[in-house]
């Protein structure tokens, strides 16, 4: 290993810079799917509305040269899917799960159709703030730079926790998903609560979409998304419904995409799949440490997967 | 739930709705079924014979092209689609295709569409999945079609005879890309984003370190497998940590190479491109390219067949292999960054291959564990069938195949 490079150094720092630059669409669809959830309802199409976000941020950005409003239009983008889905997932008799599975096909499908005329050209990206500038090793300030979308997820985190736990509203959502009928004694629509939910959900969730095609890997091609959506769906099962607990999960899945290629740049060149599985294997570890046969999930929203 | 009982739909309205999406379906599909008829009715019929073909052939000549991916991504399907676009110029010649077709049963169906409904007759199913088992059944259902497999799997006597496969020795533009990259690279370290550990991406891998250690005999290419064709987000992190290590000139073996080259020209080092020209996204440090040529020789196939050659008479070979020198294969127009002395030990390097004399695989070459693969005085020849089962790399490549 010569000596002017980093060496070894290099695998810490890459998960670092890993994380950073990797969990912001994990944490933005997680916390998204967290709102929505806590109402009641599951929204699987958020694979669906990561890649339709991804698309119309990507085309509003080369379109108008403002990557800001490319992330704004993602935003809408998805809380149109959003409200498609609010709106199907509240008819009678209509299972939510098999609705968010139709939803990734068809904002999936709609992203491929309009984004076909936008694979090629080149849009302006997000700028990046560089907080790496005190050192002299150009790896190090280029981990150090931080987009401030990821800035404002971290916000939004504790955010929606004291959101869920001090406001009235929050408590309206957690009565909603806990309880529908008691949320109907104290007179809240039902209706309306988890359509504000998964609308608002699906606006993250577009905005998780603009911060891949606009920042990192920071390009839109039909698999820009490559199943992210739906691993932060799982998130936040994994994360018991807790935004704070989204915010540690969508990191260390960010951090952990990292950890395969830094290791074989630094020469550990055996076992790539086995450490490009590692996320998984440490969430079985976490889920089966976590786990109890005494007593059910805890924080589970009462009325998710049940039919009303 | 029963205060909105109301808005229960009762049996009747649903089988009205039924009908009348049927009605609806029934009449759209009539409507679009006669569109193209009517528009193109000179050559869309397999029977109609006012064609311009050359050569005088009543049959059109109608090729059908099938994509796993999207076909303008900067790579492999789009390399494809070029070599389409090319070809669909040519007076007599028809092209019909289609993108996104997985590795599935639904290749089969998209082939048997094409063949009835668009009277194709000469199939391209380029991915490399397609052949086993789905391009020998739907062949061995429709004898007088041809089958054009870009991959080299084609076995005498195994498969049916209207199957044919082609595949070009893209390692030689790496070959000199790897001159070009050693040529630039200041640390002596280059970069290599790879898929998965299969002989035609090791080969890139291998002859691309080879071209570049002729010059610097002290260089290393470092590779890095991301497990999979196409993981976006994997390959960024890879080029990132490559360059973190001080790589600077990095090049790829992955279906979209565009998040590489991006990444690559973000971060201010030089890349090398694959598949098809990437210079548009980095226009600043893009080296060179190791880039397909499908037009040339999907013409020269369309030329075969005008001339009423097929696969089942023996007029058209069925393996086709070829390098630089028979246009399987180019290099992107150098970039700003190539020095004049780079480029003139490139093109000297490509003048070698154009006239046939160039050897890449010659003793005594050892590979990265230090065992000796070819003793000094042999050679492999880029046809040698030794290489299309390679499974070392060589000395100069950091990384193993073990997965």
């Amino acid at each position: 290993m010569a000596t002017e490079t980093i060496g070894w150094w290099g695998v810490p720092l890459a998960i670092i810079a890993g994380t950073i630059r990797g969990s912001a669409p994990f944490l933005f669809v997680s916390l998204g799917e967290c709102l929505t959830e806590k109402s009641g309802k599951i929204n699987l199409g958020l694979e669906g509305t990561l890649l339709l976000g991804a698309m119309s941020a990507y085309a509003t950005s080369y379109l108008t040269g403002s990557p800001w409003l490319g992330v704004l239009m993602a935003g809408v983008a998805g809380m149109f899917l959003g409200l498609i889905h609010a709106f199907l997932v509240q008819q009678p008799k209509v299972n939510d799960i098999a609705v968010g599975i139709a939803m990734i096909i068809f904002g999936s499908g709609i992203a491929f159709f309009f984004g076909k005329p936008f694979i090629q050209p080149v849009a302006p990206r997000l700028p990046a703030i560089e907080l790496g500038n005190w050192s002299d090793i150009p790896s190090v300030k280029a981990a150090l730079q931080i987009s401030p979308l990821f800035i404002l997820g971290l916000a939004i985190a504790p955010l929606m926790q004291w959101f869920f736990r001090s406001t009235r509203w929050g408590l309206f959502i957690r009565a909603v998903g806990d309880s529908p009928e008691a949320a109907k004694a104290m007179g809240i629509s039902v209706n309306k609560v988890r359509m504000l939910a998964i609308i608002a959900g699906s606006f993250l969730a577009g905005i998780g979409g603009a911060y891949l095609s606009l920042y990192y890997p920071g390009s839109w091609t039909e698999r820009i998304s490559s199943g992210q959506g739906l691993m932060a769906v799982a998130l936040v099962i994994f994360a018991r419904w807790n935004p704070v607990q989204c915010l540690y999960a969508s990191l260390l899945f960010g951090g952990s995409q990292a950890i395969g290629p830094a290791l074989q740049s630094v020469g550990v060149t055996g076992y790539y799949y086995l450490f490009n599985a590692s996320p998984y294997i440490l969430t079985l570890l976490i889920m089966i440490i976590t786990c109890s046969p005494k007593r059910t999930l805890s924080g589970v929203p009462g009325a998710l997967t049940t039919q009303n | 739930m029963s205060t909105n009982r109301s808005s229960y739909l009762n049996r009747r309205k649903v089988i009205r709705g039924i009908l009348t999406i049927t009605a609806f379906g029934v009449t759209s599909k009539l409507w679009t079924g006669c569109t193209p008829t009517a528009q193109q009715n000179p050559t869309n019929s397999p029977n109609s014979t006012g064609t311009n073909s050359p050569g005088g052939t009543t049959k059109p000549i109608v090729m059908g092209f099938i994509y796993v991916g999207p076909k303008d991504d900067f790579g492999y399907n789009q390399a494809h689609a070029e070599g389409k676009e090319g070809v669909a110029k040519i007076a007599g010649v028809k092209t019909v295709e289609e993108a996104n077709v997985p590795e599935t049963i639904a290749v089969q169906e998209t082939m048997r569409n094409m063949i009835n409904q668009d009277g194709v007759n000469i199939l391209f199913p380029t991915s490399f999945g397609y052949f086993d088992p789905h391009i020998i059944k739907v062949a061995q259902e429709y004898p007088e079609v041809q089958f054009l497999h870009c991959g080299g799997l084609y076995e005498e006597g195994k498969h049916p005879k209207n199957i044919g496969s082609y595949f070009g020795y893209i390692d030689e533009a790496q070959y000199i890309a790897g001159i070009i990259a050693a040529h630039t690279s200041k640390t002596g370290k280059l970069g290599f984003v790879a898929a998965k550990p299969i002989p035609q991406l090791l080969r890139n891998v291998n002859s691309f370190t080879l071209g570049a250690r002729t010059i610097k005999p002290n260089i290393t290419t470092q590779v890095i497998f991301t497990g999979d064709w196409s993981l976006p987000v994997k390959e960024a992190e890879a080029t990132n940590s490559m360059i973190d290590q001080g790589v600077d000139v990095i090049t790829c073996h992955v279906d979209s190479p565009k998040v590489i080259m991006e990444t690559a020209e973000k971060r201010g080092i030089f890349c090398s491109g694959y598949h098809t020209n990437q210079a548009k996204l980095a226009p600043k440090g893009y080296l060179t390219g190791a880039e397909w040529d499908w037009t040339s020789v999907y013409s020269k196939y369309a030329q075969m067949i005008s001339e009423e050659k097929t696969l089942m008479n023996g007029g058209i070979l069925h393996v086709v292999r070829g390098g630089l020198k028979e246009g399987f294969c180019k290099l992107s127009n150098y970039g700003p960054a190539v020095s004049e002395a780079a480029k003139k030990d490139a093109e000297a390097t490509k003048a070698k291959f154009m006239d046939g004399s160039m050897v890449i695989y010659k003793g005594e070459l050892k590979d990265n564990t230090g065992k000796v693969i070819l003793p000094a005085g042999k050679e492999y020849k880029q046809q040698d069938i030794e290489l299309e089962k390679m499974n070392w790399l060589v000395e100069g490549v950091t990384g193993s195949i073990t997965s």
